[in-house]
């Protein structure tokens, strides 16, 4: 699993916005995505090299600080958010 | 043997279990909302299939979080019976009980067939109406019944002999064709380490009764709601 956190966005004291974006891993095979890839060619894009299908999540959370706030996120992605097994997921932080 | 049978929002097989274990096998069983935190005394649970939650987020990853699945881990852990049919199996994938994730089925389509299982194990009280080699006939109707781990996680669970039902053709054999939703090494159904718990995508309880034109599901519940006891001491003793 990989996790990558930006620097967090200024906002108001305390509060945080997370955006979470979770795709298959790359040697899991992901239909959705190979069927999109496939009907992008049907309707003539060529050159499109691959698709992945993913999710994104707006988390907007309160916090002590920022270290916390990106450790919550980071606890949220692995319990639920993204399942570890077929997925893998990144953190951004965004201004409200 | 005293069963309960947990509802989500969004289970629609929780009744055909029931008539089964009640009204064909002649159980106790009850009904537990997936709120409650105790299981009434049950030895068995079933988690049925359905589309709790509306499969939001992964089918089954809502459910795995429910209060009730605390004591539903609680009761697996100290060796009691669990099983999990289609919607139930991708709860326990989500909690963690059984290893291992489900994918979207290999061709996107959902799945509403009749499919041929082998039976890979006949050791464990679950099986003991089958003979290992057997070959089933039961439905499957799911979206995401495409079984996926590691490389080396199925190896593990070969190893341990954990896959107790495999898609398969009618003459038991595997086959790409035979393996509809595209799982990794034709996986239907397996266990966990203990032999308690077990997850599979088809139905049984769709297929047992005569009227019905098939009974080749019975036999599973009947083997759930067998010898009564603990099914971990079972599952060690045959290895």
């Amino acid at each position: 699993m990989t996790s990558q956190t930006s620097r967090h966005a200024e906002g108001p004291e305390g509060r945080f916005v997370a955006r979470v974006l979770v795709y298959p891993r790359a040697e899991v095979l992901d239909p959705q995505g190979r069927a999109i890839e496939d009907a992008l060619g049907r309707i003539g894009f060529d050159g499109v090299r691959r698709i992945r299908a993913g999710k994104s999540f707006e988390v907007a959370l309160e916090a002590a600080d920022e270290e916390q706030a990106s450790e919550a996120v980071d606890r949220m992605c692995r319990q639920l958010l993204a399942n570890p097994i077929v997925e893998d997921y990144t953190v951004e932080w965004v201004s409200e | 043997m005293k069963c309960g049978i947990v509802v989500f929002p969004g289970s629609n097989c929780d009744h055909d279990v029931y008539h089964v274990l009640s009204h064909v096998l002649e159980q106790e069983t009850t009904f537990l909302w997936h709120q409650e935190t105790s299981l009434e005394g049950c030895e068995l649970v079933v988690l049925p299939g359905g589309f709790s939650y509306g499969d939001y987020l992964r089918a089954g990853s809502m459910a795995a979080h429910s209060p009730i699945m605390a004591a539903v881990r609680r009761h697996a852990e100290a060796g009691g019976r669990v099983l999990g049919i289609c919607n139930g199996f991708q709860m326990l994938l989500e909690t963690g009980l059984l290893p291992g994730a489900m994918r979207r089925n290999r061709d996107l389509r959902f799945l509403s067939v009749d499919v041929h299982l082998r039976v890979e194990r006949d050791d464990l009280a679950w099986c003991s109406g089958y003979r290992r080699g057997d070959v089933l006939r039961m439905p499957v109707a799911h979206a995401e019944g495409n079984y996926v781990d590691t490389g080396e996680a199925l190896d593990e669970l070969e190893r341990r002999g954990q896959v107790v039902f495999r898609y398969v053709n009618g003459a038991g054999r595997r086959e790409p064709a035979a393996n509809l939703n595209g799982s990794e090494r034709a996986i239907a159904g397996i266990c966990n380490a203990g032999g308690n718990v077990l997850g599979l995508m088809p139905h049984p309880e769709r297929c047992a009764e005569e009227m019905l034109g098939n009974r080749d599901g019975l036999g599973l519940l009947a083997g759930a709601v067998a010898g009564g006891g603990r099914l971990g001491a079972l599952a060690a003793a045959g290895g």
